[in-house]
């Protein structure tokens, strides 16, 4: 089997060396952030400082794959909203405020509300999932996420029977997403996913990242993560989730829709127009590596899509 | 020509050109190159080879509209240079990118429009690199040397596409080079317009 999930009582690889090692080199940074932050900015200080979650419960569906270095996962990613550069996110979110901060959850659902991030993040069980994530682009890292379950959010709001897909939306405001000053793409940025994709346990709405709450760089306050999918699927900075019974139209998908396709499950069969997606370049690894079916999480999540053509679902 | 070669500053032209790979070798070696080296090595090779390529360009429309002749004593070696370039950009592709990985290099460069393109420019690249020493020049005779050297439009135009066709979204970068090369095509086509024009009004009036 390709795909090895361990269970909670392994000792993983990256808990015996690499975490040390991520979080002392975190609070290097985060000293030095903070006394600059403090200097700069004295009103920031909490922004220069994300928290840290206790107890954190490990995750069943971690893999024991070596993680990513924290500079990697912070320092190298795709996020629009900020600028279309691998480094613009961390370079011109420095000042992004993700308090206060709540969801509006509306659309086909009994119980519509509001979902407020000091709600989730107390009224929930917080765990560690160490995920493997795919770009489109032919990268890949392993990233310990910290997050809820989708499902158990979502299940507060009572989606009713009509409700056949999910839609996000990311917040709008140029002050503090620059990006958003350009038409690069047609902002707000939405995705969305089918309801069983949503409440598939995989699924994720994460807030935090090695052990600590999500810098803004990576989606703060809460983004999702759909560890299967390719990841532009999993929108970050959340600020509304609707229950639809029509199949939301993605931001890439009215950007390109020759390119990204609603479902955009990781499949080193079926190419991107322009590159190919059958291998991948794990950050920090020289050689490419193939890329699995469903970014190796096939055994879970393939079932899913039993029968459908995946060639014209992309 | 005049005759006052004192100091020779070719050395450090050439130097300077050489500026940016010495800069990606100092960086690998020293980790500054960021969390995916090989894109950023790659990615840095393709603009330099399309930065010289129109500095190139632009060196016979800088004297003719602002009398900068000084420039056409480098036209030759910045014309090397955007090859030297693209060639490194092509061998990281082949070498380092995919490890010689010749099926999937092979279906990029038949199936991606914008790797076809890439590789159409670097194969044309090549004669014209070949024909640059004053030798050659004098071999081809300069009316051919001149018809033949013509090529570096069609490349230059070419590199741009590539460029247009690699984006995702963000077509800002590519777009600001098509607007440098516009403006130095435009420079050219202006000046053959006139004689086209005369002639054009001197065949109606005896006509
Ligand atoms: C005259 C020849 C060429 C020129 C001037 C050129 C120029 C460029 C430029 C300007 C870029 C964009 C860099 C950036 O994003 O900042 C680029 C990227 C790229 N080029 Fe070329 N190129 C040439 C030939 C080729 C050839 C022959 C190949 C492969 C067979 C190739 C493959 C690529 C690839 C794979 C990328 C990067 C795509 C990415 O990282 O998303 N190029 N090139």
């Amino acid at each position: 089997m390709l795909i090895r999930n361990s269970i909670a009582s392994d000792p993983k690889s990256f808990e015996i060396t690499s975490k040390s090692t991520y979080l002392n080199r975190r609070s290097f940074l985060q000293g030095g952030a903070a006394l600059a932050g403090a200097a700069l900015f004295p009103w920031s200080v909490s922004a220069a400082m994300p928290k840290k979650f206790k107890n954190l419960i490990k995750s069943p569906f971690s893999t024991d794959e070596p993680v990513n270095k924290y500079d990697e996962v912070t320092g190298y990613n795709n996020f629009y909203e900020f600028g279309t550069g691998k480094t613009d996110p961390m370079d011109n979110s420095a000042t992004f405020e993700s308090r206060p901060w709540s969801v509006t959850v509306d659309g086909l659902c009994d119980k519509p509300g509001q979902l407020d991030i000091e709600d989730l993040l107390s009224k929930f069980q917080q765990e560690e999932r160490i995920y493997r994530l795919r770009c489109v682009e032919a990268w890949s890292m392993v990233v310990p996420w910290v997050g809820v379950q989708l499902s158990s959010i979502l299940e507060k709001f009572e989606p009713n029977s009509k409700a056949k897909y999910v839609e996000f939306t990311t917040l709008v405001d140029k002050k503090r997403f620059p990006g958003q000053n350009y038409p690069i793409v047609p902002w707000p940025y939405t995705e969305g996913l089918r309801m069983d994709e949503a409440m598939h346990p995989l699924t994720l709405m994460a807030t935090g990242v090695f052990g600590e709450e999500l810098p803004p760089q990576n989606g703060a306050p809460l983004r999702l993560v759909v560890p299967w999918k390719y990841g532009f699927k999993s929108i970050k900075s959340i600020v509304r989730i609707r229950f639809t019974d029509q199949q939301p139209t993605s931001t890439w998908m009215q950007q390109a829709p020759n390119e990204y396709g609603f479902y955009a499950n990781v499949n080193p069969a079926v190419d991107h127009p322009r590159w190919s997606q059958a291998k991948e370049r794990r950050i920090g690894q020289f050689f490419r590596q193939p890329t699995l079916p469903f970014n190796g999480y096939a055994d879970e999540v393939a079932s899913l899509y039993k029968g459908m053509d995946l060639k014209a679902n992309f | 020509m005049a005759r006052q070669k004192k100091f020779p500053i070719k050395p450090f032209v050439f130097l300077a050109c050489l500026g940016p790979a010495l800069w990606l070798v100092y960086g690998t070696l020293n980790g500054l190159l960021g969390a995916n080296p090989i894109e950023t090595i790659l990615r840095d090779l393709g603009d330099w080879a399309l930065r010289f390529l129109l500095l190139g360009l632009a060196i016979s429309p800088a004297r003719r509209v602002f009398g900068w002749a000084w420039g056409m004593r480098y036209r030759r070696m910045i014309g090397l240079f955007a090859f030297f370039y693209a060639f490194l950009h092509l061998s990281i592709y082949v070498g380092v990118d995919h490890f010689f990985d010749w099926n999937t290099i092979w279906k990029d460069i038949v199936k991606r429009p914008y790797i076809t393109i890439g590789m159409g420019a670097l194969l044309t690249l090549i004669p014209l690199a070949v024909t640059s020493p004053k030798i050659m020049v004098r071999k081809l005779g300069g009316a051919r040397w001149k018809k033949l050297h013509k090529l570096v439009y069609p490349i230059a135009i070419a590199a741009v596409v590539h460029f247009f066709l690699l984006v995702k979204a963000d077509v800002r970068e590519p777009l600001i080079y098509a607007v440098i090369l516009g403006i130095l095509l435009a420079e050219r086509a202006y000046r053959a317009l006139p004689q086209a024009m005369l002639r054009g009004s001197g065949s109606s009036s005896s006509g």
